[in-house]
């Protein structure tokens, strides 16, 4: 019976065929203005962070010409949601497709067969396991994050020299403890900064200003304070401004911009720093091309041109480092709390 | 279904399955009377739906995509057969989805255990059948609105599977595992699509041409007439229940084979899409009346839309609004068509 069931579809597609056949000429006539497709797929439509990555690869499309960005996902943040959207892409013929995962592994089959089929695939943001992607882009690297966070401390400290205390989330956060890892080892190309001690709010806003508040009083010479967590440097900002100690004490490290606008108004923090979901977008858009060209095949140890972002290179497991997180500051802030 | 065989005595459920309000013996032509049907007007619907997308996108007439577009609604559809027939029987079972997620998430701790693919299919039955049976004795045996009993069965299902697995996922599936979900039987016609057909046959000829299925019928219509008539009401029920929690056991193989990993947020939301697949085919949510031809066009209607839309980029939201209204006007038709008929008359 289900050949029947078969046979009556491939009826029904001969049936129609004929009188479709003009249209259709007509369709792939207008379709082929553009030279290369590449499928963005976020985690859901509606989200600011991903709306700001697809202004970013439109800006990428628009630099290398005759590339069209389609910017697609399901509409609640579902694995099975993305596989139709990928199925509908790999039906397309997309080149590429550049994806910020839902599941890591629940897609790996849908993707596997995206390149069975000669696409192109990466992933961003939220990666994909390897058997399904090239190469997965991350925003930054520990390395550039610990170094970032020192950089920032030194920007808020007179000639770069100064105390400074870290506020983290707690003693056993993974990725906290690798940051502040990298910021001690670095921390001898910033000989005017002195570490004082690092304290643990444990990402609660309540044991986090106690903590900053402890810092204030404990260590007067403290002169800025670095949190690596976005709960970390919005308490510490509100236990400055608290305090009365604006313009004495600042604090700085990784922080939303739609949360951290009250402090850079406040005066609490000068600039912090945070992944640009618009540099992300304009990336991955870089390298799917870059791919799809065959400049690069993409393998661990080969280096990919990304446009205004510089060299991107593929490091060990197929990840790939975007660069320095984003700095923002009194000047960009309004454009980005709206955005994330 | 073997139990229609003491109930043979009992010959009135043949008459009975008809409604108990006017009973219509001849109006109009045969032929009218097929023009409006729900599922004539619905294929109409899915036909022109096909047209309107080989017309829109230059990719839609491809043998290979139409096959990957099956993929977006056979397991729902597997599970709305059976969902039809508790339907028409006048119950519910909102806990589909969540038998999916308890029934993958059990095959995932097989699987981790090193359980080979013959083990797992008979897993991810068992667990399907398991829950199917907590639904059916809560509902048959101690006599519970099965809206309130699977509202309840759907939050304690999908929380085991939270609780086992919070944030990690199983995988690690054997290779011929794959086939479920991912296998083709013959050319472009996948596993899944021929296991679609089969069901669609064999629940239209256990609705459509058994004793059990006018049981079914009689039940929906009058709940209290079918009792009168020596029809073991709590025993179809409960037969109707383990048969859903066992299409939801099956769905649950394809869809673990298909995404090759579990995480206890699978197939989240299914439940309201395989009622609305069962509702848009015409099955009455007060019961009594429907049929799997309707359910299999309305399965292929969900499936030509969104993959249809799909391939026009089109986002999901406007997806979920064209299913809605077409839901609301399914049901408000013959509502309304009746209404307009009843003015005629007085």
């Amino acid at each position: 019976m289900l050949f029947e069931m078969g046979g009556k579809t491939m009826k029904l597609k001969t049936a129609l065929a004929a009188g479709v056949a003009l249209a259709v000429a007509l369709m792939a006539g207008a379709a082929s203005a553009a030279d290369m497709k590449i499928g963005l797929v976020v985690k859901s439509l509606g989200n600011g962070f991903f709306e700001a990555a697809n202004k970013g690869a439109q800006e990428a499309a628009k630099e290398l010409g005759g590339v069209e960005i389609i910017y697609t996902g399901p509409t609640t943040t579902t694995a099975e949601g993305q596989i139709e959207v990928i199925n509908a892409l790999i039906a397309q013929g997309v080149n590429a497709i550049a994806i910020s995962a839902n599941d890591p592994d629940a897609v790996v089959p849908a993707l596997k067969k995206a390149a069975q089929r000669g696409i192109k695939v990466i992933s961003w943001d939220s990666g994909v396991a390897p058997a399904g992607r090239i190469l997965q882009l991350n925003p930054s690297s520990n390395e550039l994050i610990g170094k970032m966070c020192l950089q920032l401390a030194a920007d808020h400290l007179e000639g770069g020299k100064g105390d400074f205390a870290i506020l983290s989330a707690t003693t056993t956060s993974t990725n906290q403890n690798i940051w502040i890892g990298e910021m001690k080892k670095q921390l001898k190309d910033f000989p005017g900064l002195k570490l004082v001690t690092t304290v643990y709010g444990d990402d609660l806003s309540d044991k986090s200003y106690r903590e900053a508040q402890g810092l204030l009083t404990a260590h007067p010479d403290v002169k800025v304070i670095v949190a690596p967590t976005t709960v970390g440097v919005l308490a510490a900002s509100q236990a400055v401004k608290d305090a009365g100690k604006i313009g004495q004490v600042y604090v700085t490290g990784l922080g939303l911009p739609s949360e951290m606008a009250g402090a850079i108004k406040s005066g609490a923090t000068k600039e912090f720093a945070i992944w640009n979901p618009i540099d992300l977008g304009y990336t991955a858009t870089q390298i799917s091309y870059h791919l799809v060209k065959g400049d690069t095949d993409g393998k661990p140890g080969s280096e990919i041109e990304a446009g205004r972002m510089g060299k991107i290179k593929v490091g060990a497991n197929g990840e790939a480092a975007m660069g320095d997180p984003f700095v923002y500051n009194a000047g960009n802030i309004d454009q980005f709390s709206k955005v994330f | 279904m073997t139990t229609q065989t003491p109930e043979t005595r009992n010959p009135a459920p043949a008459e009975g399955s008809a409604p108990r309000r006017a009973i219509p013996d001849r109006l109009g032509t045969p032929f009218a009377r097929i023009l409006r049907r729900w599922e004539v007007l619905l294929f109409g619907v899915a036909v022109a739906i096909f047209i309107a997308n080989a017309l829109a996108s230059p990719y839609f007439l491809n043998i290979w995509n139409l096959s990957d577009a099956t993929f977006n609604f056979t397991e729902k559809a597997l599970i709305a057969f059976a969902m039809a027939l508790l339907v028409i029987s006048g119950e519910i079972d909102l806990s589909v989805a969540a038998i999916i997620a308890l029934a993958s998430t059990a095959m995932g701790a097989a699987a981790q255990a090193g359980i080979g693919t013959a083990g797992l299919v008979a897993i991810g039955l068992g667990v399907g059948l398991g829950c199917g049976l907590v639904n059916g004795f809560l509902v048959s045996v101690m006599r519970l609105p099965s809206i309130v009993v699977t509202i309840g069965t759907m939050s304690l299902y999908r929380g085991i599977s939270y609780i086992v697995l919070g944030d990690q996922a199983y995988g690690g599936y054997p290779e011929s595992f794959a086939f479920f979900g991912q296998g083709y039987v013959l050319g472009p016609i996948s596993f899944e699509f021929a296991l679609f057909a089969v069901a669609a046959i064999l629940f239209s000829v256990l609705l459509h041409a058994t004793n059990f299925g006018r049981q079914v019928f009689v039940i929906g219509n009058n709940d209290f007439a079918a009792r009168f008539s020596g029809i073991p009401v709590e025993r179809v029920k409960f037969i109707l229940f383990l048969l859903t929690g066992l299409m939801s056991g099956i769905a649950a193989i394809c869809l673990t084979s298909r995404l090759g990993s579990t995480r206890p947020s699978i197939a989240q939301g299914w439940e309201l899409e395989v009622v609305t697949m069962v509702v848009l085919g015409g099955v009455s949510i007060l019961g009594g009346a429907g049929t799997i031809g309707g359910v299999v066009i309305a399965a292929f209607v969900m499936g030509l839309v969104t993959f249809g839309l799909g391939l026009l980029n089109v986002p999901g939201i406007v997806m979920s609004i064209f299913i809605g209204l077409l839901l609301i006007v399914t049901i408000a038709l013959p509502i309304i068509a009746g209404r307009i008929k009843a003015m005629g008359k007085s």
